[in-house]
């Protein structure tokens, strides 16, 4: 078990360098460090002085992948890409173009962020897998067939109707919950019911629709027919038999997302002006903060791959076939 | 009158002669057409591809792109002056883009949605609703309605009789009342029924978007229900062209990962899973950004901001191409591993096959359900990432006709009161139509092709 997380994280590592490599390609074939120092510092009265140390107090001053004026090794480690990454590894994020802390910052947005994700993650897992089980025990029947119409309905509505028609229900006309802002500890529980809400609702209609095929798949099988041979009544065979063996493919889809709850979600935030690491994220792209946004993007990056081992290790303790 | 195609112009009549090209080879192969047959069966899915099949009209409407000589200018030099590009949507809905208006109105309003201040004759200051100034106020608005009405149920009464008629092989009346009574074959009934709604709707509101604002006006008094017509050419490339880009990436890196194994099935591994593992729009923000930075670094690219969007659209439609590859490639590796495995693949291994033409007539055609599958699933959830991405701030150009863009403007008119919702609602409405007849098909799609509902 050991080893073979081990060996995992170290095959993580060449990914994480790939992901570095993509998000330098992609800033610095088109962008120049002269012309990022320009853009953050101002154009007017900017001294070449000035840009100088900007440049070298973010490591801008070095050449991208090949450093012709250093000697053996060093000639790949003197670069900007090998001395961002490594900090990267670190977990150092540096400072951002606009003169802040990147770790700090990650450090404080992280609590908003799950505050608002979790609860939702949560009660979006309970809710979709009861009513897909519901769905299922009366399948065939016009329950059944009705609710998938709607299901289909809700997932062809745009996610930003939710929130815009959430916002003017209930906070504007109805002014049952303030309409954005935050508040840590309990205090804050009112700004985050309604984004909680209709995070939740948004994803109702794909959820149901999935959690119901898997069970439709368990639901054809041999073992399901043998214990309603046994005598078993239908609830007992749905929450005996088909939902716990249909843990394993909602597991594949579940687990990964788990460590991405931490990025938060970047329209949630910026609509209900929580300050998380979504919201965090939509400013960096506005002000085109390239410090920020490859944070992020390697945060991201492995909060994935942790995700992905998380849902090696969960298969071990949920099926007893699979051994790592 | 000159033709001036854009690029996404060139792509979506491309795209559509190599769509017409292969279905004609396709429909030779009795079992696609029994599989198409079986598609549209159900009359909600023929419902929903005669829904999907106007979008694409008036995408195709909007992908021709003309400019007029200006007979007035042509003296100086002997050169012809030209007018600004316009599509032939643009020419059919002229009088609205000619008659705007000075800032918001309701669908239907006679005045300007807010009071300005007004000095009357006697020198008086008072604050009352200003006339719209492209309204009329004969007030023939029923009889209007009414011709528009007639005027639609001619149209489709012309081209239902036209089509019975082509496909009748037992003479008229016994096709019409097999009709009626809905005993045909495909659900021609349900067809006809959707067409007609559409085309008597167009034609009401056309004929009253010459009398009025149906669906209001936005902020600098721009009307609604242009808007919203030209952002279908927008929201559908970005469905359509996307997957266009990111098929033969998947299928080439897919197959060749699946049949050949070693070295490149690991490159190829490696590619999509360090892909896949950056977050989706922090990689689209990233590429958009910097395409950002090379479009104002090469201003000579494009002649004017028309030329400009939809340069951007372009380069979007390829980033999300590029990153939207990942998921479809992993599923054709697995299959086609799968596949190579089987004894006609063997076999025809040992008849000395050689490696293109197994990939051919082997592979491809096992494949094909799980493309076709996810070409249709993909579309109706780019047509809504654009919307997000446009609110984002990485979608289309902002001068770009989008309905993630007039969500985006209308948004922030939400604290108004009353509220100014008819550009939010009628975005909302045409992504809603679309959506939804896409993910109905591609239901049926899925139910009919996927292998594992045969039981």
């Amino acid at each position: 078990m050991f080893a073979y997380i081990l060996r995992r994280v170290i095959y993580a590592i060449p990914i994480l360098i790939g992901v570095n490599l993509i998000t330098f390609m992609l800033f610095f074939m088109v962008n120049n460090p002269e012309d990022m120092a320009r853009a953050q510092l101002g154009a007017k009265q900017v001294t070449p002085q000035m840009i100088e140390t900007w440049k070298e107090q973010r490591g801008y001053d070095k050449p991208l992948f090949i450093n012709p004026d250093a000697k053996g090794l060093s000639k790949v480690t003197e670069t900007l890409f090998m001395k961002e990454s490594l900090k990267l590894f670190t977990f150092d994020f540096g400072i951002s173009d606009s003169n802040r802390n990147i770790g700090l910052d990650i450090k404080e947005r992280m609590g908003p962020s799950l505050a608002i994700a979790l609860p939702t993650f949560m009660i979006a897992l309970i809710t979709n897998i009861s009513l897909a089980l519901l769905l299922v025990l009366f399948r065939g029947s016009v329950l059944d067939t009705s609710m998938m119409v709607v299901a289909v309905m809700i997932m062809s509505i745009s996610g930003l109707f939710y929130i815009i028609a959430g916002q003017v229900l209930f906070s504007k006309m109805w002014h049952w919950f303030p309409i954005s802002g935050y508040e840590s500890g309990w205090n804050g529980i009112k700004f985050i019911i309604l984004p909680v809400m209709i995070g939740v609702f948004a994803g109702i209609g794909s959820g149901v629709r999935w959690y119901r095929s898997i069970f439709l798949e368990q639901i054809n099988q041999d073992y399901v027919r043998t214990a309603r041979a046994k005598g078993l009544s239908e609830i007992r065979v749905l929450f005996g038999h088909v939902l716990r063996n249909g843990m394993l493919p909602i597991l594949t889809g579940v687990v990964v997302v788990i460590p991405t709850l931490f990025m938060g979600s970047l329209i949630m935030e910026s609509f209900f002006g929580i300050p998380g690491l979504g919201s965090y994220t939509i400013d960096a792209i506005n002000s085109q903060d390239f410090a920020i946004v490859k944070a992020m993007v390697f945060l991201g990056s492995v909060l994935y791959i942790v995700g992905l081992i998380l849902t090696d290790i969960s298969y071990t303790l949920f099926d007893p076939r699979v051994t790592l | 009158m000159i033709l001036s195609l854009l690029w996404t112009d060139i792509l979506v009549w491309g795209l559509l002669s190599v769509l017409v090209v292969l279905g004609w080879g396709a429909s030779r192969s009795a079992q696609v057409r029994q599989q198409w047959h079986t598609i549209f069966k159900s009359s909600i899915a023929m419902a929903s591809v005669i829904i999907l099949l106007f979008y694409i009209i008036f995408t195709l409407l909007d992908s021709v792109h003309l400019r007029f000589a200006v007979e007035s200018d042509k003296g100086k030099n002997g050169q012809v002056q030209y007018t600004e590009i316009v599509s032939i949507l643009d020419l059919i809905f002229a009088h609205n883009i000619s008659g705007t208006e000075r800032t918001y109105s309701a669908p239907f309003a006679q005045h300007e949605y807010t009071k300005s201040i007004v000095v009357d004759e006697h020198g008086v200051t008072k604050q009352e609703y200003l006339p719209l100034k492209h309204v009329s106020r004969t007030g023939e608005t029923l009889q209007t309605s009414f011709i528009a009405v007639i005027t639609g149920l001619t149209i489709s009464m012309v081209l239902i009789f036209v089509h019975i008629l082509w496909r009748s092989k037992t003479g008229f009346k016994e096709a019409l009342r097999e009709t009626i009574e809905g005993r045909t074959a495909l659900p021609w009934r349900t067809a006809y029924v959707t067409m007609t709604l559409l085309i008597v709707l167009f034609s009401w509101f056309y004929m009253l978007s010459f009398d009025y604002h149906v669906l209001g006006t936005d902020k600098v008094g721009g009307d609604v229900l242009y808007q919203s017509l030209k952002s279908i050419r927008t929201g559908v490339l970005i469905g359509i062209l996307t997957t266009l880009i990111m098929l033969p990436l998947a299928i080439l890196l897919g197959v060749s990962a699946g049949l050949f194994r070693g070295w490149i099935d690991d490159v190829i591994q490696y590619l999509y899973t360090t892909l896949s593992s950056i977050p989706g729009v922090l990689l689209i923000a990233a590429g958009v950004l910097s395409m950002q930075v090379m479009m104002n670094n090469h201003p000579d690219w494009f002649e004017s901001t028309l030329e400009r969007s939809d340069l951007r659209l372009l380069f979007l439609i390829l980033i999300l191409g590029i990153t939207s590859w990942t998921s479809l490639c992993r599923l054709l590796r697995a299959e086609t591993l799968k596949i190579s495995q089987m004894e006609f693949v063997t076999a025809a291994k040992a008849f000395g096959v050689g490696k293109l033409t197994i990939i051919r007539r082997h592979i491809i055609p096992n494949l094909m359900h799980i493309i076709l599958i996810s070409v249709v699933l993909d579309f109706s959830g780019l047509v809504l990432a654009e919307a997000v991405l446009s609110y984002v701030g990485v979608g289309v150009d902002p001068t770009m006709h989008s309905w993630g863009n007039m969500i985006n403007q209308a948004r922030l008119e939400m604290a108004r009161e009353p509220m100014v919702w008819w550009s939010l609602f009628s975005a909302f409405i045409f992504m809603f139509i679309l959506v939804l007849a896409a993910n109905l098909l591609s239901d049926r799609v899925q139910t009919v092709l996927d292998p594992r509902n045969k039981s």
